[in-house]
């Protein structure tokens, strides 16, 4: 057959060379795969940007300066400290003298200044006095005391405070550094973990040194036990209900529709659901991790009831069906086949349903959880409960919100511990579903 | 703790009931099961449900309808003259309440005897030092009147209490008997306990209705108050945001316009960040990246979701904003006053959102059928032409579904805005201002002591209900279009 078309146009190029329009064709193909590249490379930047300056910035927390001095004070010394008016002066004189004695030693030439060493160390001669009344047998034999340096020399050996940038305060001066940078090739300054901040309670505003998150820590997991006994149990017999025994009629239909539309309310919404409800409401006490507990349930809900609904779908009828072919009723099918089938799919739900929870402030700060509550461990069982107390976001918002900049290490340092909490639930949770989910 | 107490005893109860229901069902079948109805154990827990439930509703309903009642009664009963000027009846029975707890706190350390507690007079006594040695807090002095109303709130209380356990107690053993009456053979033991079952579990799912309710009910009832104390067409078109800390006076301004211009800018610029590289992550992540690639980079990118909204704040706040300012600040560009700014918030907000919008584009691409594409292929086009011209419009409605739930979350996001966007309320342009949002208002006007009487505290509940009823809606739109335009492949 002849076609008259294949002589008009004759062919402008090869298959093998490639035109213009193809050429454009392709660029704009890889240019295209190049802004996704892109966007999850810039994804992935944020994430890596976020985590170092979390580490970065959180690891001084960790550790604290502390001023170690082996000092000995005789006999004669304890007494005529004792015989003064001004006691707790004597001995501060007498601690500042034995460090002079220490930078003599060394053949170091820097005056212990009393004044700086009062900025550096606060007032310490109450801790000494305290020291020897407890222990009068240690009056003449040597002791070495670490004493936390403020927090400012904390600031000044992690880098946050420089020698230009240091404004003068009653915690620490610019001529002081020179003392404190003696001390330290003294080796009498020295960095420390930091135990207290770990195990310790909220501090007042102008002590950042000796702000702890521990006691937050046990707030925390007070209202993740009122949340994980309220929500499991409460979040599978709903799922079960819905999945296995509802009927479609309109009640089951409003009972969805609110589901998944709280899933999608705003945590501070549910704080003042909190606070009307509970507290102004019901006259629950105030701060108390019990109230904080109730409201994270609510809002976990949601969450636990759509994947625990998930896990029971996943499970296959057959089961069911074989369990009601032999003479169990729906109710035994289903608590006795299906539940435990679905029991490790539902577990994990609820540990990520319990990480989301616990991260979670706003709703906290509107019940009054907020950081300076949290002043001492609470009394028992009960007292953990009903005492008034902090959770780890809350009181990392307090240290944030604080206007001194030594509490942003806090912060970030609660971070680091609030992220260990998150990964370890996590990581549970991942493992509980590699190991023990059925594929069917 | 006499609660917990009573609860034991109701517990006890149950737990006798399981055992001897189970034993007489058993007895009446002759000690062989296989004439029982169903199984021994049913028999149990039917006595044991019939013990615990009736008597475990009615504890709790009492729980709260006892303050409830006993509140009223005594502020009932408060003279006028009692309410001193400026204070108000609310304030009063906060002190009573108050004292009567140091009354009882302080008879629990054995300050002072029942009787002293009961019948003491403030004029003869004084009980304001009394109470504060036992380290209670009274705030101001307690008078005959205060003292007389804690004394009768004590009383009700305590009798309400011994009421309590005695009518819950007696219901406990009318179960036990009403039980152990039907735990005979013939009786159908098993539908029992299952319709029990099932109304426990439909209970459990009504509760997602029942918070739903409490939510608006409770922003209802106190944004009502908040009208009645000051007007809605000033909340709703009022420009100026200036709450006045000091309480009562009427010098507060409290227009929301510039708190839904912060947050709708601060969105804006969230999603500006959010949308493009999440939406791109997820054309790369479903058309383009291997199996490879897409198990390491999917789950690196929800680790951004999974990160507490604190943890952002506090990125906003120490390193976001001093970057931004370092560029845009004095030292630089000059146009940014302070770290704290819109575009902080909005750049970190928008971080936040990557994952959201990520992961529901990419379920919203995935679900675009194959045949689709290879169609495309089969005409010529390539990769990305096909991606462009048939997947997205394919995808579009949830794509557009899942930018206006992000915008949802966008809108409800509180710690970031809190810690990154400042607290000056205004309205501009320039997106390196502070400017501030409803949600970081609500926290600043509720946190702290605020009595829930003065306006500059119930204006929070008015801002959560604008909140509340914006996400709301955008949820319903969002699942409206998405449902409307989702073309059915299968």
């Amino acid at each position: 057959m002849t076609d008259a078309s294949m002589h008009e146009t004759p062919r402008k190029s090869s298959i093998h060379t490639i035109d213009a329009r193809t050429k454009q064709r392709n660029a704009s193909e890889s240019r295209f795969k190049a802004y996704g590249i892109a966007a999850i490379a810039l994804g992935l930047f944020f994430l890596v940007v976020l985590f170092v300056s979390i580490v970065r910035s959180g690891l001084p927390a960790f550790t604290k300066t502390v001023v170690e001095v082996e000092f000995t004070l005789t006999q004669e010394q304890f007494e005529q400290a004792e015989s003064q008016l001004m006691k707790t002066g004597a001995y501060q004189d007498l601690f500042i003298a034995g460090i002079q004695s220490q930078l003599d030693a060394r053949n170091i030439d820097v005056q212990a200044d009393p004044a700086a060493l009062e900025r550096l160390l606060g007032k310490i001669g109450g801790d000494i006095r305290a020291f020897y009344s407890e222990n009068p047998g240690m009056v003449g034999e040597p002791h070495v005391f670490g004493l936390s340096a403020s927090s400012r020399v904390d600031g000044y050996f992690n880098g946050r405070v420089t020698r230009e940038t240091l404004v003068d305060s009653r915690f620490l001066q610019a001529s002081d550094l020179d003392l404190v940078d003696a001390l330290f090739e003294a080796g009498i300054i020295k960095s420390a973990f930091n135990w207290g901040f770990i195990t310790g309670a909220d501090s007042g505003v102008d002590n950042p040194g000796g702000a702890g998150i521990g006691v937050s820590v046990v707030g925390s997991f007070f209202m993740m036990l009122v949340v994980l006994v309220l929500s499991l149990p409460i979040g599978v017999a709903a799922s079960i209900y819905l999945e296995e025994f509802a009927p479609k009629n309109r009640w089951t239909d409003l009972i969805e529709v609110n589901i998944s539309n709280l899933a999608a309310v705003p945590s501070i919404v549910f704080g003042i659901l909190g606070l009307a409800v509970f507290i102004q409401f019901m006259h629950l006490p105030q701060s108390a991790p019990l109230v904080g507990g109730l409201v994270l349930t609510l809002m976990t809900l949601p969450t636990i009831i759509i994947s625990t609904r998930a896990s029971l779908k996943s499970v296959p009828p057959s089961i069911r069906d074989a369990a009601l072919g032999v003479g169990a009723s729906k109710m035994q099918a289903v608590f006795h086949h299906v539940l435990p089938l679905a029991m490790p799919g539902i577990l994990t739900g609820t540990i990520i349903g319990l990480a989301q929870a616990l991260g979670e402030t706003a709703p906290l700060l509107l019940i009054g959880m907020v950081g300076f509550v949290a002043r001492g461990y609470p009394d028992g069982f009960v007292g953990g409960f009903v005492e008034p107390n902090s959770a780890m976001p809350a009181q990392i918002y307090t240290w944030a919100a604080r206007a001194d900049a030594s509490f942003y290490d806090k912060a970030w340092g609660g971070i680091i511990v609030l992220l260990v909490f998150l990964l370890t639930m996590n990581i549970i949770a991942i493992i509980l579903r590699r190991r023990f989910e059925r594929r069917w | 703790m006499p609660l917990l107490w009573l609860i034991g005893i109701v517990l006890a109860i149950a737990v006798a009931g399981y055992v001897i229901g189970r034993k007489r069902a058993l007895d009446s079948a002759g000690g062989d099961p296989r004439n029982l109805h169903s199984l021994p154990s049913y028999y149990g827990s039917n006595v044991a449900m019939k013990v615990v439930v009736p008597s475990v509703l009615v504890l709790l309903v009492w729980l709260i309808v006892q303050p409830i009642y006993v509140g009223s009664v005594v502020s009932g009963a408060l003279p006028d003259r009692a309410i001193a000027d400026g204070s108000s009846r609310d304030l009063v029975m906060a002190e009573v309440r108050r004292t009567a707890d140091g009354l009882n706190n302080a008879v629990a350390q054995g300050i002072m005897t029942d009787e002293e507690a009961r019948d003491m007079r403030a004029d003869f006594t004084d009980v304001t030092q009394r109470l504060k040695d036992a380290g209670q807090i009274v705030t101001s002095e307690v008078t005959q009147p205060i003292l007389n109303a804690a004394q009768q709130f004590r009383a009700m209380n305590a009798t309400g209490a011994i009421a309590m356990a005695i009518v819950v107690t007696l219901l406990a053993i009318g179960g036990l008997l009403w039980g152990l009456k039907e735990s005979e053979k013939d009786f159908r033991a098993r539908n029992t306990v299952e319709q029990g079952v099932k109304a426990l579990l439909i209970a459990a799912a009504s509760i997602a209705v029942l918070t739903t309710v409490g939510i608006v009910l409770s922003l209802i009832f106190n944004t009502y108050e908040f009208f009645k104390l000051y007007p809605w067409y000033e909340f709703f078109f009022g420009t100026t945001w200036s709450p006045s800390f000091s309480g009562r006076g009427g010098s507060s301004e409290l227009g929301i316009i510039p708190l839904l211009w912060g947050t709708l800018y601060i969105s804006i610029v969230a999603l500006a960040v959010a949308v493009p590289i999440g939406l791109f992550a997820a054309i790369y992540l479903s058309e383009y990246a291997g199996p490879k690639v897409r198990a390491v980079a999917k789950p690196l990118l929800e680790v951004l979701a999974g990160i507490p909204t604190i943890v952002y704040g506090l990125f906003a706040l120490l390193t976001v904003g001093p970057m931004l300012v370092s560029v845009f600040g004095k030292e630089g560009l000059g146009i940014m006053q302070s770290g704290t700014a819109v575009m902080t918030a909005g750049l970190v907000m928008g971080i936040m959102l990557i994952p959201f919008v990520s992961s529901l584009s990419d379920d919203i691409i995935n679900a675009v059928p194959q045949a689709m594409r290879d169609g495309s292929y089969g005409l010529g086009a390539t990769k990305s032409e096909t991606i462009k011209q048939v997947v997205l419009p394919a995808a579009l409605p949830g794509i557009v579904g899942a930018i206006l739930l992000a915008a949802s979350r966008a809108i409800g996001e509180t710690m970031i805005v809190v810690l990154g966007a400042g607290a000056a309320a205004r309205l501009s342009l320039n997106p390196f201002e502070a400017m501030t949002t409803v949600t970081a208002k609500i926290v600043s006007q509720l946190t702290g002591d605020a009595d829930f009487a003065s306006p500059e505290a119930l204006v929070a509940f008015a801002l959560g209900m604008t909140l509340f009823v914006i996400t709301l809606g955008l949820n319903i739109f969002a699942l409206y279009i998405v449902r409307k335009y989702r073309e059915q492949y299968e």
